[in-house]
C-alpha cells in the first residue's frame, strides 16, 4: 500500500498485516475457548485435562509470538528471537528447577501426620 | 580514538532511515521485556510451589469463577487485536485512526482492570485476601503484578494518545508506539500463562 521509499520497517519494528493480526486473533480465540472448554465442559478425561491445557497454552504463546510480536527468522527479527530463546531457556530452568527442588523438599521434610510409607509411595 | 562514528547518527529519519537509533531502542526495550519476563517466571515458580498451601483456607476450586475469568481473557485478547489495528493504521500514516484504535484499546484495558479489581475486592470480602494462606499470597502477588503492568500500560496509552495528537506520527512517536505495542502484546502472553496455570489448573 505504500511505496518502497516510505515503508517504515526500521524504527517501527516489523509489521504484520490485517490478515496476520486477524488470523492470530481468531486462533487465540479458538485456543482460549478450547482451554476453558476442556476444563468447564467435563468432556475431557480428568487425567488428560492438564496436558491438554498446557499444550494449548504453548500453542497460543507461539501463535501470538509470531503473529502479534512478529518474532521469526527475518533478519530484522533475528536478534529479538535469539534473546527470546535464551530467556525461554532461563525460564524453563528456573521454573522447572524450583518446582522440582521444592517438591523433593516437601517429600523429604514430611509433616508429622504423614507416615514414612505414605511419603515413600509418592516417590 | 577519533570518532567518525558520530556523524552517522544524524537524526531519526522520517524516511525509513533511522535504522540505528530506532532499531536499537526497540531492541533495548525487548531486552527490558525479557527481564520482565524473568520477574513473571519467578512469580509463576513461587505460585507453583505454593499452589496447594491452603493453610486450611479456601482452595482455587472454591474461589475461582471461570466464566468471569473467560470474560477478562476475552477483553484482554480483543484489546491486543485492537492495538494491532492501531499499529497498522500507524504504518498507513492515519493519525486519526491511530488515536481512535488506541482509545478502544484503552477502554478495553480499563474494563479488564475494573474486572480484576472487582474480583480482588470480592475475594478480600470473602476473607480470602492475600493474608489468608500462602496460596492466596502467591496468587495476589502474581495476578496483581500483571494488573499493575496493565495499569502502567494504560497510563502509557493515555500519554501516547496525547503525543500522537500533538506531534503527529513522527519518527520518535512511531518508535514509542512500537515499544508500547510490544509491551501490550507481551502482557497478553503473560495472561495466557495466568489463566492456564493459575485459574484453569486451580479448579482441576
Amino acid at each position: 500500500m505504500s511505496t518502497a521509499h516510505s515503508q517504515p520497517h526500521a524504527d517501527d519494528g516489523a509489521h504484520g498485516s490485517l490478515t496476520s493480526y486477524t488470523i492470530g486473533f481468531l486462533l487465540s480465540l479458538a485456543l482460549t475457548g478450547l482451554s476453558f472448554g476442556a476444563v468447564m465442559s467435563g468432556a475431557v478425561p480428568h487425567a488428560m485435562i492438564l496436558p491438554a491445557i498446557v499444550g494449548l497454552a504453548v500453542v497460543q504463546l507461539l501463535v501470538q509470538l509470531v503473529l502479534f510480536l512478529h518474532l521469526g527468522s527475518a533478519p530484522s527479527q533475528r536478534g529479538n528471537s535469539v534473546i527470546f530463546l535464551l530467556t525461554a531457556a532461563l525460564i524453563a530452568i528456573l521454573v522447572s528447577g524450583s518446582l522440582w527442588v521444592m517438591h523433593n523438599a516437601n517429600l523429604n521434610m514430611m509433616p508429622m501426620q504423614m507416615s514414612a510409607e505414605h511419603a515413600m509411595a509418592h516417590e | 580514538m577519533s570518532s567518525p562514528v558520530t556523524t552517522i547518527d544524524a537524526g531519526h529519519g522520517d524516511h525509513g532511515h533511522g535504522h540505528d537509533a530506532g532499531g536499537n531502542t526497540v531492541l533495548g526495550f525487548w531486552i527490558y521485556l525479557m527481564s520482565d519476563c524473568l520477574i513473571f517466571a519467578i512469580l509463576f515458580a513461587t505460585f507453583g510451589v505454593l499452589a496447594s498451601s491452603y493453610a486450611g483456607g479456601p482452595t482455587g476450586k472454591e474461589l475461582f469463577d471461570l466464566p468471569y475469568v473467560a470474560g477478562e481473557t476475552l477483553i484482554l485478547l480483543v484489546s491486543s487485536f485492537t492495538f494491532g489495528v492501531a499499529m497498522l493504521n500507524m504504518a498507513a500514516r492515519k493519525t486519526e485512526s491511530v488515536i481512535s484504535w488506541l482509545l478502544v484499546t484503552f477502554l478495553l484495558g480499563t474494563g479488564f482492570i475494573w474486572m480484576e479489581v472487582r474480583e480482588f475486592t470480592h475475594l478480600i470480602a470473602e476473607h480470602a485476601g492475600p493474608d489468608r494462606s500462602a496460596f492466596l499470597s502467591a496468587y495476589f502477588t502474581l495476578v496483581g503484578t500483571h494488573g499493575l503492568h496493565v495499569t502502567a500500560g494504560l497510563l502509557w496509552l493515555v500519554t501516547m494518545m496525547h503525543q500522537v495528537a500533538r506531534y503527529g506520527l513522527d519518527g520518535i512517536v512511531r518508535r514509542r508506539l512500537a515499544c508500547l505495542s510490544l509491551f501490550w502484546h507481551f502482557l497478553d502472553l503473560v495472561w495466557i500463562c495466568v489463566f492456564t496455570f493459575v485459574y484453569l489448573r486451580g479448579v482441576l
